[in-house]
């Protein structure tokens, strides 16, 4: 007789009544409503006319794009979201490429000192940005980058925290795809570029996004750097609106939410990367 | 095609030494087989070859030239790694055409040694397909052909078929080994299985703790070890090793055996003396289960402990008076576990080994 084959606990319990699982459910159900309302404000609020911008009501009376055609139609809005755009694709291209060089050289090649500069690197994420500004804006005063582009970007052209991920995630990619490449007779460059880079996307896309998002709402230091309207980044910008005149909310959060286009954007673009970039990040510790 | 010759090759990593001054020459076109345990600087000692180790002492030289500072590139060998080395995000073309990356053929030519080169390793169909989609032997298969296409003057494999399974492997052994016969590009190949150093090498090299214990032909080495470890470790199952004594009376000496009180005739010019210990080494197919012969005198009578039925012959494992052996037991004839047995071997199929510096003696 053929033996019985019971269902394993995991089975049996599916649709069991699970207090654990009721209470995750809740705690989860509420961070996402503390996290969504805020967003759901805000379109809200883009929709509605002046005055009907403090009566909290979720949907408005009467909704209307108007708010947003009077954003585009201002020159410095399309100017300053521009601005954002360019800093934050540049200083995202200059992470990818520079943390993962850097990254790579400290997991893949041994050499005198290599752990000292390690450690080197790391410290500097112990310092507060706060403290940092000072020292940042001397020297961008001495090289003359105040009210520049390239002084809104230099600061963030290479991170710490880019090169810790990239070294850590360089240092699971197996040492025989590199040596196969040097037998094969590729350069360090080449073996970086054609082999190591692909077999890290998930970590690049991850740190891609986490810079590109930085960089877009990156308000603090493009608010000292700046001077000229011209120059403001969006966030900077947006920020204007609210001590020019009167605080024009409806307007901020219009601008507000134009600006998350290009986020949600990318994160769409490069979700899938992510999840298993946040995943491998926290699995390496 | 090219000789490497070894010449008191050393690695030391830091102060402790890992491969201690070896000498090997491979000839042009010769199959090479490194064999040891993990540890032994098998593996080692081909990295070295290949310029992915630097060289703390001696020197490696390929078709006469000393090598020790030539980049990997520059020596023109291909290696095929233990776990296939082949880029997941390339197909199956561009990994083969990858060896090919920094060639000044042209595109066309490439192409065509590309095809060439698929063709000879049965990857025409899979040419499109990502390492992902492909079998462990399909992988395989393509990093040889990655390392095939651009001609190299050697192949140097690590361990390539230890991720396969049984079946595999045994298949990919022939593959590789018709692969040589049809290139007739010398190769070093390093593994940890005796099997399949048998099977594919002109030559093997048995390596212990970083030193060469013996070279030879794989019937060489089955035929005429000169220690322990090369008898244990050439040959499936290991060979059984029985401790005895030397007794001198009169000149004429014997090995008793402690287990059986066996007494077995030395040959004169073996070097040991009265007293001494000794290890009478038989191969588990040489010893047989079945009703001793008349004149023979390795007959000894054990207790079975476990069969493992093969087929055409049975494994027996017994307790020969306190010493585990293997014996073999022909065609249907198993006996039980709790029998007892008499084992018999020929004569001339013993070893003598000297039980403290483990070096072979003598054939009895």
């Amino acid at each position: 007789m053929a033996p019985q084959i019971t269902l394993s606990g995991r089975s049996m319990a599916r649709g069991a009544f699970r207090p654990g699982r009721i209470v995750a459910w809740t705690l989860l159900l509420i961070g996402g409503l503390v996290m969504v309302t805020p967003l759901l404000f805000m379109l809200s609020t883009s929709l509605k006319d002046a005055s009907q911008v403090y009566d909290l009501k979720l949907i408005p009376e009467s909704p209307s794009f108007d708010n947003y055609w009077t954003v585009l139609s201002d020159g410095r809005f399309l100017r300053w979201f521009i601005n954002s755009l360019v800093i934050a694709v540049t200083v995202t291209l200059s992470n990818v490429f520079f943390d993962s060089l850097v990254g790579y050289t400290l997991a893949k090649f041994q050499f005198r000192g290599r752990y000292v500069i390690f450690i080197a690197i790391l410290s500097t994420l112990m310092i507060p940005t706060e403290m940092l500004v000072i020292p940042w804006y001397l020297m961008a005063s001495t090289f003359g980058w105040v009210d520049t582009y390239w002084g809104i970007m230099f600061p963030g052209m290479m991170t710490a925290f880019g090169t810790f991920l990239m070294k850590q995630f360089f240092e699971t990619v197996p040492d025989e795809f590199l040596e196969a490449a040097r037998v094969d007779g590729l350069n360090e460059f080449t073996i970086w570029w054609r082999v190591a880079m692909p077999l890290v996307t998930p970590a690049l896309s991850a740190l891609a996004i986490f810079t590109f998002l930085g960089n877009w709402t990156a308000f603090f230091w493009p608010l000292i750097v700046t001077n000229s309207r011209e120059l403001y980044t969006l966030p900077v910008g947006l920020s204007s609106f609210a001590v020019e005149q009167a605080i024009q909310w409806e307007m901020i959060m219009t601008g507000a939410s134009l600006a998350t286009i290009p986020t949600l954007i990318v994160f769409l673009l490069l979700q899938r990367y992510i999840v298993r970039g946040v995943m491998l990040a926290g699995l390496k510790g | 095609m090219a000789t490497i010759a070894l010449d008191g090759l050393v690695k030391r990593y830091g102060k402790t030494p890992v491969v201690h001054g070896i000498d090997l020459h491979v000839k042009d076109g010769e199959f090479v087989v490194l064999v040891g345990p993990s540890g032994c600087g098998k593996s080692t000692t081909l990295r070295m070859i290949a310029g992915l180790e630097d060289i703390s002492g001696g020197t490696v030289s390929i078709d006469g030239h000393v090598v020790n500072e030539f980049e990997p590139k520059d020596r023109n060998i291909a290696m095929v790694f233990q776990n296939y080395a082949i880029y997941p995000h390339m197909s199956v073309g561009q990994n083969i055409g990858f060896g090919l990356y920094t060639s000044k053929l042209s595109e066309t030519d490439k192409k065509k040694r590309i095809a060439e080169t698929a063709q000879m390793l049965g990857l025409e169909a899979l040419l499109d397909r990502r390492p992902a989609q492909l079998s462990g032997g399909q992988r395989q298969r393509v990093a040889i052909g990655r390392a095939m296409v651009r001609n190299p003057v050697a192949f140097l494999f690590d361990e390539p078929l230890s991720n396969l399974d049984a079946q595999l492997r045994a298949q990919m052994r022939i593959e590789i080994k018709k692969l040589h016969q049809r290139l007739g590009t010398t190769i070093v190949f390093v593994t940890h299985d005796q099997v399949e150093a048998m099977t594919m090498a002109d030559r093997i090299v048995v390596m212990r703790d970083g030193h060469i214990l013996q070279v030879g032909t794989p019937m060489e080495l089955y035929d005429n070890p000169t220690d322990i470890f090369t008898a244990r470790f050439i040959g499936s199952p290991t060979m059984n090793l029985l401790p005895a004594t030397i007794r001198d009376e009169g000149g004429a000496r014997t090995a008793i055996l402690k287990s059986g009180r066996l007494s077995l005739p030395v040959p004169a010019d073996a070097a040991v003396s009265h007293g001494a210990d000794v290890l009478v080494g038989v191969r588990p197919h040489d010893l047989v289960v079945d009703e001793a012969e008349a004149g023979q005198t390795f007959v000894l009578t054990g207790e079975v402990s476990v069969v493992e039925p093969l087929g055409a012959e049975t494994l027996v494992h017994l307790d020969l008076g306190g010493t585990p052996a293997i014996a073999t037991a022909p065609g249907r004839a198993i006996p039980r576990a709790g029998d007892s047995v008499t084992v018999r071997a020929p004569a001339g199929s013993l070893y003598l080994f000297d039980a403290k510096t483990e070096r072979a003696l003598c054939r009895m």
